[in-house]
């Protein structure tokens, strides 16, 4: 278990206020004139070398990212995005950073929009996190008055305005490029890339987009050094990582822990445990919504980093982990995700927007056993004409889940669902009058 | 996205009042200049403020005049999110999740109590009191699930029964209080913590 001293959000649950002086004593704003005056290329150097990896889920190298942006500032400006627009279920990580620790977030916009060379910074919130936004602009008011930034931003030189930007509850939005779109004032519809954000991005401008919880934790990783953060965790899965445990558990809640511990210590520890014991464990959504689920067995000894949750055909995401236990009906669960998915599915690409409508169809009927044995095969080819086959990430993260399911939990699905059209006892329904020209005999002439 | 249906009941005019075109300017000088159209969504917002939480045509009208934009971009925008109410909604505008993680830790009973409290269907306003509800997808607040929006506020850790006082106290037009309904500081788990203890 990670030592307290190792952890870098001390104010996760809010136990000594979110002002500026406050946020000083826990080591914010503490010599960031001294981290910027060591350049950028030490900046982004020490972040490649530190590993950390974006939190939000999709696991871009940061500092790799940041090296993307061009050299030298031409013509047009850069742009520095931190989406805040958390809204995959199963997570509320960056909703705790937004409202207790913000001077965080507001420092490591500092150094980031520094490191890409960014003298604007929009800080892209959901809209219904309208009182987180309300703390975090209280925040960059104190930190303009203090001049942490604005002109000549803790006296480094460098320049620094922050915007809060509210979106209006699209899931979407939380996709990089459709998040740009929204900023601009448009639908939040998906761009093609490449051109990708860092050379084309914001007003057409070259513009690095990160996490909320990736640019906090940059001043830390600066200040402690790139050493200190890469030995926590494993190679390539470095650092700390606040987990979202939520579901059928005993005490659910927001931790920060290391990278790699293992899924079941963080249950048992943290979260008191599963609701009528381990063994009383059905399945467990590692990394979000959209992240394959996991059964029990593979449960046991999973460990929670990006490359073994690979390996095991599913995904960090998020680590918004929501964990499902045997009284609950599996296939309702993925029936109401699928739904989530067809909810918010922006409607640019065909395959997505029809095929997350029919994937909740088809479950709501699988839930109820109204389905046939072949369906279930069929929504397998459905869920594989979505993936790959969209602008953007949604179209695999609503067919992950419903993979997922058809990969640990076919047999419930083919038990509960026996319907079939053509056998005899269901002669009398009275929509398949016309069945008999289906049966084996009669087709064969 | 999600279904929208427009009122019927449209005022003719809509202008912001004096201080909304003070705080509607300093919004657009956010955005480089010639760039004022990324102010089109904070707008919306403060329409709706203004106007009883709702959306009217003649608003999306005078906000694309205000941003010298067309018509139909302003109305694609407030079309497209689901935040934005093109109907009138409650004084009181309540929103259950109801997905995944809310749903196994019940909430489908919270809108059981809403049902029984506010009315038999959603977006419908009460007749007993200035309230309305409806089922949402995710409010990232899945650790304190159940959990509704009441206006601006996260009202977290509920059951039926609590979530039924909330409506009550509502329906009494009594003061309510946000935050977790079981006693619980923010995200932290109960029965005692594991880390950050020497805080």
């Amino acid at each position: 278990m990670l030592e307290d001293k190792d952890r870098i959000f001390k104010n996760l649950y809010n136990d000594f206020g979110i002002d500026v002086t406050s946020s000083k004593n826990r080591g914010d704003w503490l010599d960031t004139k001294v981290l910027i005056s060591k350049g950028r290329d030490w900046i982004i150097n020490e972040i490649k070398s530190s590993e950390l990896r974006g939190r939000g889920g999709a696991g871009f190298p940061t500092g790799l990212k940041w090296s993307f942006a061009p050299k030298e500032v031409g013509s047009r400006p850069h742009y520095l995005v931190i989406n805040a627009d958390e809204s995959e279920p199963g997570t509320c990580k960056d909703r705790d950073i937004l409202r207790f620790e913000p001077h965080k977030l507001i420092e490591g916009c500092l150094i980031a929009a520094y490191a890409v060379q960014a003298h604007v910074c929009y800080i892209y919130i959901r809209g219904e996190y309208f009182n987180e936004g309300q703390i975090l602009q209280e925040a960059i008011n104190q930190a303009y008055k203090n001049k942490l930034i604005g002109k000549n931003s803790c006296d480094s030189g460098w320049d620094l305005d922050i915007f809060i930007h509210y979106g209006a509850g699209a899931y979407i939005c939380g996709e990089e490029t459709a998040l740009l779109e929204s900023l601009e004032g448009n639908k939040g519809q998906p761009r093609l890339k490449p051109p990708f954000p860092a050379l084309v991005g914001l007003y057409g401008c070259p513009t690095i987009v990160n996490n909320v919880e990736t640019i906090a934790v940059v001043p830390t990783i600066l200040r402690k050094g790139s050493k200190w953060f890469a030995s926590i965790g494993k190679p390539k899965n470095t650092g700390t990582k606040i987990f979202c445990i939520s579901g059928n558990v005993n005490n659910p809640c927001n931790v920060e822990e290391e990278m790699g511990i293992s899924l079941k210590d963080l249950i048992a520890t943290h979260a008191g445990g599963v609701i009528g014991g381990w063994d009383n464990l059905q399945a467990v959504i590692p990394g979000g919504s959209s992240m394959p689920l996991l059964p029990k067995n593979i449960c046991e000894t999973i460990k929670m980093d990006f490359d073994s949750l690979v390996e095991n055909k599913s995904g960090l995401g998020t680590a918004g982990i929501v964990v499902i236990n045997k009284d609950q009906d599996i296939i309702k669960c993925m029936a109401r995700i699928a739904r989530f998915y067809k909810h918010e599915s922006c409607g640019q690409c065909t395959p997505c927007r029809e095929g997350s409508g029919w994937m909740w169809r088809m479950l709501e009927r699988m839930a109820k056993g109204e389905a046939s044995r072949e369906e279930v095969d069929m929504l397998m080819d459905v869920t594989k004409q979505i993936e790959g086959h969209t602008i953007c990430a949604f179209g695999e993260g609503s067919a992950w889940p419903v993979q997922g399911l058809l990969r640990h939990f076919k047999k419930e699905l083919i038990k509960r669902n026996n319907f079939n059209p053509l056998i005899k006892k269901n002669k009398n329904v009275p929509y398949l009058i016309d069945q008999h020209l289906l049966e084996e005999d009669n087709v064969k002439n | 996205m999600s279904m929208k249906k427009i009122s019927k009941n449209q005022p003719v005019n809509f202008e912001f009042n004096e201080e909304n075109k003070i705080l509607s300017k300093k919004i657009i000088s956010n955005y480089p200049t010639g760039r004022q159209k990324s102010a089109v969504m904070a707008l919306l917002y403060i329409a709706q403020r203004q106007n009883n939480n709702w959306i009217p045509l003649s608003a999306m009208k005078y906000i694309a005049n205000f941003l010298n934009i067309s018509y139909i971009k302003v109305y694609e925008v407030a079309t497209f999110y689901s935040m934005y109410n093109l109907a009138p909604v409650g004084k009181y505008f309540i929103q259950v999740c109801t997905t995944t993680p809310c749903m196994i830790r019940g909430a489908y009973k919270l809108v059981e109590a809403c049902r029984e409290k506010i009315s038999k269907e959603e977006n419908k306003i009460s007749f007993t009191s200035d309230c309305s509800w409806m089922e949402v997808e995710c409010l990232g607040a899945c650790v304190n699930a159940p959990m509704v929006q009441i206006n601006e506020d996260y009202y977290e850790d509920l059951s039926k029964e609590k979530m039924i006082k909330i409506l009550d106290k509502i329906n009494k037009d009594e003061k309510i209080y946000p935050g977790s309904y079981r006693g619980r500081k923010n995200s932290e788990p109960e029965n005692g913590r594991k880390t950050l203890i020497k805080n």
